[in-house]
């Protein structure tokens, strides 16, 4: 029952988030606030983890083909693959869950607890407006983060095959172009603004409508990763079920 | 002016508040008081419209708050001034942007606009050196300060304070309620300010209204609760020696 009355609640949340807007002359402010700190501040992270998770994919890979009869390419293909239709969308975003999701759990959990929301609402401010949508907003720039984990998970399973010896430079990026197709990249950007859409709404949900003090910030924070990364888990099936199958 | 009438409120089973009437008049300081769990901060929030009640009218200049559309009560609510309890300045704003962020929202206003009547607010409530400051790095008298200028950058039509000495030292916390009252005065505004303070109570009470489970148990003012004899009231203001002194006191003078 408790649950049935969360998702209401959540969709609820959603369609009161576009209404009563806040003047635009604002609200770009906000916007690109929340780009600076959801998208931009994120990329250091994102960056990092793909051209060493790429690497390790590559070494995992190339070290379970042992067979002769295998060529040495599949390596990068398989680098390719594995990159860009679950690891930079899904599981990028996953990271994204505890990193942006705790963050704006914790930002609108603290709002609350000091009064500030209601401070908002007293002045007859739509607080989800205000707060959450510009998030929406930032958050659909997300696939350019995406794109660069792409790019750098590739990258870097590059050098760890070159340089660790794996494969040679040339077989590893006939590997890479091998039987492109396009669709996997559409696919792969369809489940990011998926994902983008949770990041932003199910950590605002969490902290805006949380209740209590300084410890069930901490909470909120928690339940808001766990939430969010449920959701992504199960909608990344049922995405994957219906593009790709 | 602001009227309530028969106003019920319930969370659940609770009943909360059972059938409050009263009014606060323009240019005066209405105090609500009460100990803790009477209903005060439920009646305030109705009054502030972010708690729905069941029953009962809240009339701001004869507008009943209820039967306002949507556009109306935004509209209303860009009139209304509110210092919490624990300043709720936004903490990502330093003090002056806190303070014109309600001209930013509700204003045509250029931003040098803004910022003279930021800093004549600012002056008025003795804050024309923290403007760059963050609400983090200011004094809990600051804060509150910063909140009263916040609440009155727009002239709001009415004030309400909910505890607005919390926190505070006995003369920082006369300060404050001084710049109330005489905000009130000069703005001629309706202020509702709800407290546990006996100070502010028999500093600035012009009218003063006793919650007592959910039910108004007695009205009057700083000079009129000397005399009472309801003892639900003697016994909650009243119950320092100090206090039970300073009546004694006052009643000997006043024989």
């Amino acid at each position: 029952m408790n649950y049935l009355h969360s998702i209401g609640l959540y969709f609820l949340m959603i369609r009161e988030m576009f209404r009563k807007p806040t003047k635009w002359s604002v609200m770009k402010h906000l916007i690109l606030k929340d780009i600076d700190d959801l998208i931009i501040g994120s990329l250091g992270i994102v960056a990092f983890i793909a051209f060493f998770v790429g690497g390790v994919v590559t070494i995992q890979t190339a070290l379970n083909i042992s067979n002769p009869l295998i060529p040495k390419y599949l390596v990068g293909f398989a680098t390719r693959q594995s990159i860009i239709l679950e690891f930079a969308p899904t599981f990028i975003s996953i990271i994204m869950a505890g990193k942006v999701g705790s963050f704006i759990t914790s930002s609108i959990g603290t709002m609350r607890v000091t009064e500030q929301i209601d401070a908002l609402e007293v002045m007859g401010i739509n607080g989800l407006n205000y707060l959450v949508f510009p998030k929406v907003i930032a958050l659909m720039l997300y696939p350019f983060a995406i794109a660069i984990a792409m790019f750098l998970g590739i990258i870097g399973g590059m050098a760890a095959c070159v340089y660790g010896g794996f494969t040679s430079l040339e077989d590893y990026i006939t590997g890479v172009q091998m039987d492109f197709n396009p669709f996997h990249i559409t696919y792969a950007f369809i489940k990011t603004y998926v994902f983008a859409f949770l990041l932003a709404t199910i950590p605002s949900f969490h902290g805006y409508y949380m209740k209590g003090g300084a410890l069930e910030v901490g909470k909120a924070s928690t339940t808001a990763f766990v939430w969010t990364s449920v959701m992504i888990i199960l909608l990344n099936y049922i995405l994957t079920q219906m593009l790709l199958s | 002016m602001i009227e309530v009438k028969d106003l019920y409120k319930s969370f659940g089973e609770a009943d909360i508040l059972k059938g409050i009437s009263t009014s606060f008049e323009k240019g005066k300081t209405n105090l609500i008081i009460g100990q803790s769990g009477s209903g005060k901060t439920v009646f305030l929030k109705c009054l502030l419209g972010l708690f729905s009640h069941e029953r009962g009218s809240i009339s701001y200049d004869g507008k009943i708050y209820s039967q306002l559309t949507e556009n109306q009560k935004r509209d209303l609510r860009a009139e209304i001034g509110m210092v919490f309890q624990g300043s709720a300045l936004f903490d990502s704003m330093t003090i002056v942007e806190n303070v014109m962020f309600p001209l930013r929202m509700f204003t045509n206003m250029s931003k040098s606009e803004m910022k003279d009547r930021a800093d004549l607010v600012l002056k008025r409530v003795n804050l024309a050196d923290a403007h760059l400051k963050m609400p983090s790095e200011a004094s809990g008298g600051m804060q509150k300060r910063a909140a009263i200028a916040r609440a009155i950058v727009n002239n709001p039509k009415y004030l309400f304070c909910d505890e607005p000495n919390s926190g505070l030292d006995p003369n920082t916390a006369i300060i404050i309620d001084n710049l109330i009252q005489e905000i009130t005065d000069e703005y001629n505004i309706v202020t509702v300010i709800n407290s546990h303070d006996m100070n502010s109570v028999m500093e600035i009470g012009e009218k003063i209204l006793f919650l007592k489970d959910g039910l108004k148990a007695w009205e009057g003012s700083k000079d009129t609760i000397f005399k009472t004899d309801n003892k639900v009231v003697t016994d909650f203001v009243y119950s320092s020696n100090l206090f039970k002194k300073v009546r004694k006191m006052y009643l000997e003078e006043n024989q």
